[in-house]
């Protein structure tokens, strides 16, 4: 900042301005610092972004496309991982019942599981947060509701609500409709189970700064109720909501899994983690671990270090434990 | 006191009314009732005389106070898919639900303590180094997953245990139990550790924080000062003051032990609560679905109306607070 010019001082800076000072201040400051100093979280980063970048690049990067029915040949079903006896180098990790390399299946399956659990964590967020800061900031009879619902909903464990939802709503839809929705139904049924940690949290903090000068002040010079929530008062209270969106991607994709593996998740014909280890499990009787263990071992992968991320990061934003 | 008895209460009663609504309009929205009980030769008069017969043409609201009212008497109506009555099929199947989450209970008890106690003594040790690495696992191993690894290990590469069912019980008349016999313990010994882990390693790390905070107050200072012996301080005073909140919360786990036993029964084929809902859930066998619904609903509201009313009796900062706030 000292290096701009003294007739810009006050000035609002240029976007690019801003990005590059915000990287700058980011790459000085104590979280990045906390995360370098910590090797479980760098390692957690990398194989969250390698898992990320599998998924996304799937397509691309994948060795066989698994949705390519065409492509499959029952001649190469059931061979097990490359290095086991009777492995074809061709399918690294082996092949499925139907013939499909485990490894494709793994990367295309890792994009469904992503895919819900990010959109429904976002919902989750948007809803909880938006939530939060109304009954924060009005309190009154809608804080009372809103916390009610949200004590109720509490006492259930999440995987229960989403389970309950989600066999509900599906049995309402029509066979069709539900093979065209049911997605949604399940980002939905996971969102609605983890909205009350972001309200829960929003509200406290939003409670804490409402009572600060600077919304005082907002108050007195006249600004809109809703203008001061969203501009003054919410800017100031996502710091925790960014951890809790972490942890909440944990739980969003262990919950899409358990459901898909329960039979009452995702579609079978576009098949995420908790899919492909159902489907596998009725082989494990036979012998064939393989279609079962490596998406499970995906899967933990996936979980463990975006727990570890969001436990890091927790520690980090929390001034206290600096 | 009274006041917030009533206040609760209501609140409970309120909770389980809106539940009932959420379970009776699930047979108001999916598809017609009369389809589901008759064969297609049924004419259209005996149709309606069976809908008149049933009280499907009355008003909404007085089919759903006569909803409430069989309900509340255990009358739950017929499973479209099995055609018993929702009362008979799940009675049949509570006692393996429930025998599998109290050693669940148990077994997460018994094994957690301790290692809770010991992470919270011996930080150092390597011991608790691997106990601390494990429960990290624990909690990011989804349940479903550790049932298929302890069928693969135990059930298919080592052939130790039986994979699925409950095997031989025992009927002593209501309850089929298989605590009775040895080949019944073998088949509840997988899935109930299954369903322990995660409670487990929560009951770990709680025991284990606990006993770090206590270790710091004054009266253990003084208990050593007094030059009592390691033993006494660590178990009769440490410990003993942990316990509260580990009892608390596992009241409150029994909750989710029954939700994840879902997921356990599913895994072990446990003839169970859970593996009807799942059934029911794919059949879209609604009598079933709706009562479930309203069982859980009265099970966590119970245990939580409980939890509530023992805090305060136990707390008496929490009746200042409620007096506060009242004024």
């Amino acid at each position: 900042m000292a290096t701009r010019p003294a007739e810009l001082e006050g000035l609002p800076l240029g976007f690019g301005a801003r990005l590059f000072d915000g990287l700058r201040r980011f790459f000085d400051g104590d979280v990045f610092y906390s995360f370098r100093r910590s090797p479980v979280t760098v390692v957690s980063f990398a194989v969250t972004m390698l898992l990320l970048l599998a998924a996304l690049l799937a397509p691309w990067l994948a060795p066989h496309n698994t949705y390519d029915v065409a492509s499959l040949d029952l001649m190469n079903a059931f061979r097990p991982p490359a290095w086991a006896a009777g492995g074809d180098p061709h399918f690294v990790l082996g092949t499925d019942d139907q013939g499909r390399d485990v490894l494709s299946s793994i990367m295309f399956g890792l994009r469904i599981s992503l895919l819900v659990g990010f959109v429904s964590v976002i919902l989750a967020a948007l809803v909880g947060t938006l939530l939060g800061l109304l009954s924060g900031y009005v309190g009154g009879v809608l804080d009372s509701v809103i916390m009610r619902i949200a004590d109720v909903q509490l006492t259930f464990p999440a995987i229960l609500i989403a389970l309950l939802i989600d066999g509900i709503v599906g049995s309402l839809l029509s066979p069709a409709a539900r093979r065209d929705f049911k997605i949604y139904v399940l980002v939905a049924a996971i969102a609605a189970s983890l909205w009350v940690n972001f309200a829960r949290t929003v509200r406290g903090s939003t409670m804490v700064e409402k009572n600060k000068e600077y919304v005082q002040a907002a108050k007195v010079i006249g600004v809109h109720p809703g203008l001061i929530m969203l501009r003054h008062v919410l800017p100031n209270v996502l710091g925790p909501v960014l951890v809790i969106a972490t942890l909440s991607l944990a739980i969003a994709i262990l919950t899409e899994a358990t459901l898909s593996f329960l039979g009452v998740g995702v579609p079978v014909t576009r098949p995420s983690l908790g899919t492909l280890i159902r489907i596998g499990n009725d082989f494990l009787f036979s012998g064939e671990w393989w279609m079962t263990i490596f998406p499970g071992v995906a899967l933990v992968l996936l979980v463990l270090a975006v727990n570890l991320l969001g436990d890091w990061l927790r520690d980090a934003l929390n001034p206290k434990l600096r | 006191m009274l006041a917030f008895v009533v206040q609760r209460l209501l609140q409970a009663i309120l909770v389980m009314l809106v539940v009932a609504l959420i379970s009776f309009s699930l047979f108001q929205f999916v598809g017609d009732p009369i389809n589901n009980m008759v064969g297609q030769e049924t004419t259209t008069a005996q149709r309606e005389a069976l809908r008149e017969r049933l009280g499907l043409n009355d008003p909404i609201p007085v089919q759903f106070v006569k909803w409430v009212a069989n309900a509340a008497q255990g009358e739950f109506g017929l499973s479209y898919r099995m055609g018993k009555p929702v009362a008979a099929l799940i009675a049949e199947r509570l006692p393996a639900t429930i025998e599998l989450v109290l050693l669940s209970a148990l077994l997460a008890l018994l094994i957690g303590v301790p290692m809770g106690v010991h992470t919270g003594l011996r930080r150092d040790s390597w011991l608790s180094r691997v106990f601390l690495t494990v429960s990290l696992i624990g909690i990011s191993l989804p349940t479903f997953l550790i049932g298929i690894l302890l069928i693969l290990i135990f059930g298919v590469w080592l052939g130790w245990l039986p994979t699925f069912g409950r095997g031989g019980t025992v009927d002593l008349g209501v309850w089929e139990t298989s605590f009775l016999t040895l080949q019944g313990w073998s088949h509840l010994i997988m899935p109930a550790f299954t369903l322990a882990l995660f409670q487990l390693t929560l009951i770990m790390r709680l025991v284990r924080a606990e006993m770090l905070e206590v270790l710091r107050t004054d009266y253990i200072k003084f208990a050593r000062a007094r030059g009592l012996r390691e033993r006494t301080i660590n178990f009769g005073h440490a410990l003993k003051n942990t316990l509260v909140p580990v009892i608390t919360i596992m009241g409150l786990q029994i909750g989710a032990l029954l939700a994840f036993s879902i997921i356990t029964e599913t895994v072990f084929q446990w003839p169970g609560m859970g593996l009807l809902i799942i059934q029911a859930i794919q059949f879209v066998d609604i009598p079933i679905m709706s009562t479930y619904l309203v069982l859980v609903a009265l099970f966590f509201v119970l245990i939580n109306l409980a939890v509530d009313l023992l805090y305060y009796a136990v707390d008496p900062r929490l009746r200042v607070e409620r007096a506060v706030a009242a004024i």
